[in-house]
């Protein structure tokens, strides 16, 4: 989604280059293709597409990827912030 | 399959006042619908197991219609468990969907013509992406589905095709750790679903992104402004206060007078963020929606100005244009939440920058209308 870029230098998406052992979960996983792999490790390409909805850090199995998730959702942060408790839109789940 | 082709984490799902998800009741009216997609059943060697047809009718759509518009969304739900699509067989592939109506209608639709079961996973009636988000659609869920409808007995393969957007809450290793079936991500859109299979479960590039077209982003801003009628209309009741505050301590034909004008102001204002800012939202400068949105309401309201020139008095002109660009900048943030790319952290910063400006715009605004009305 070229078309739509979001805030710069602020995704918390890390990847562990050590712990990867270039299986391609996250470049299965990711929705806007952050991640790459290539000779046996996986790179992340442009991290300032991410929007953290951790689908990458939750399928790696080796743990190698560190996201802090949650909805970019401006109504839950505002939530948060009220309730004084982590991001919510209310769903109770 | 997600039914969404864009629907970041709340729009789809939500009806109350909160704007993401539903709320929490289990099962109400969970069979209310099922006579309008169950078609028989199919034996198979785990027992008898639900049949569902494709065609999507009229109280379907009405259904669809009606969430898109707020009503009833948090009880918009199919019952869980497995589900056949024309006649599968032991090796015909399981999809695995969450159990909101609108995402079983798009994924029984979509899936037109194919043999297969589906798996619907109880996600409290929440699409896929808020379900993932929430761990409703989650690793626990999923082991726990397939152990319920004994999969294992009714199909041969170890296989299960999710929906890509479900990946935010599911691990699939620990999926086939918990139940020997292994997870493979299909496509992000379940219109995809032929394609992937024909292509041997493979996803092209193209389906696993997502995407956020004009027709996607205008199907959102119906519960983008119904979400938003109650602090409307408590800023309506405190604006006709406003409104009457004058030389004569409080005019009650000032409040009408007034308070209507401003009424619509901040109807306009809230248009401007919930339906103009997200249509245009690719040709808005800005990366932040509070400056997309900003720049729609004051655009929206400078024109206002222009067109009524002469009947509106300088300051409550200024007070228009101040207060319709912080009500359509702030409307405008909330669409966050709506939109498939932003990060937390980023409508994090964003908020912390845009509150304290479309806080003080607004009292400016309130200021120069009511010091308006003692200079008449």
């Amino acid at each position: 989604m070229d078309r739509f870029r979001y805030m710069d230098g602020v995704a918390t998406v890390r990847l562990a280059d050590a712990a990867c052992t270039g299986c391609g979960m996250c470049e299965e996983v990711c929705p806007h293709g952050i991640f790459a792999v290539a000779e046996g490790k996986a790179r992340i390409l442009d991290r300032d597409a991410c929007m953290e909805c951790g689908a990458c850090a939750m399928n790696c199995p080796t743990k190698a990827i560190s996201v802090n998730p949650g909805v970019g959702c401006a109504a839950a942060i505002l939530n948060g912030w009220l309730s004084g408790s982590k991001p919510s839109c209310g769903c109770g789940g | 399959m997600s039914e969404e082709k864009g629907g970041g984490c709340c729009a789809p799902s939500s009806g109350n006042a909160s704007p993401c998800c539903g709320g929490g009741s289990m099962s109400k009216a969970v069979l209310r619908y099922e006579d309008t997609f169950m078609d028989g059943q199919v034996d198979t060697p785990a027992g008898p197991v639900p049949r569902v047809h494709s065609r999507i009718g009229r109280r379907d759509l009405l259904g669809r219609w009606r969430v898109r518009w707020g009503i009833g969304r948090d009880r918009y739900r199919v019952a869980p468990g497995l589900y056949a699509l024309g006649a599968p067989d032991g090796n015909a592939p399981v999809l695995v969907t969450a159990n909101y109506k609108m995402t079983f209608d798009v994924v029984r639709r979509d899936a037109a013509g194919l043999d297969a079961w589906i798996l619907v996973l109880d996600t409290r009636g929440i699409n896929v992406w808020c379900a993932a988000g929430e761990g409703t659609f989650g690793t626990e869920e999923v082991i726990r589905r397939v152990t319920e409808a004994r999969l294992a007995e009714v199909v041969n393969h170890r296989k299960l095709v999710l929906p890509q957007l479900g990946a935010p809450g599911v691990a699939a290793h620990e999926v086939r750790k918990g139940c020997g079936f292994s997870v493979v991500y299909g496509p992000v859109r379940s219109r995809d679903i032929h394609s992937f299979l024909e292509a041997g479960m493979k996803a092209s590039p193209e389906m696993r992104r997502v995407v956020f077209p004009t027709v996607d982003r205008l199907v959102l801003t119906p519960v983008e402004i119904t979400g938003l009628l109650r602090p409307a209309g408590w800023s309506a009741v405190a604006l006709f206060l406003l409104a009457g505050i004058g030389p004569g301590v409080f005019s009650l034909g000032a409040a009408w007078e007034r308070g209507f004008s401003a009424v619509a102001v901040l109807a306009a204002g809230i248009l401007a963020g919930a339906v103009v800012t997200p249509v245009l939202l690719p040709w808005l400068p800005g990366r932040a929606f509070s400056v997309k949105g900003g720049m729609a309401g004051g655009i929206l309201a400078a024109c206002a100005v222009m067109w009524r020139h002469g009947a509106v008095e300088t300051p409550a002109a200024f007070a228009l244009l101040l207060a319709m660009t912080a009500v359509s900048s702030f409307v405008a943030m909330n669409f966050t939440g709506a939109t498939p790319f932003t990060s937390p952290s980023g409508v994090e910063k964003e908020m912390r920058r845009a509150l304290p400006v479309q806080a003080g715009l607004t009292v400016l605004a309130g200021l120069l209308w009511v010091g308006g009305a003692f200079l008449r």
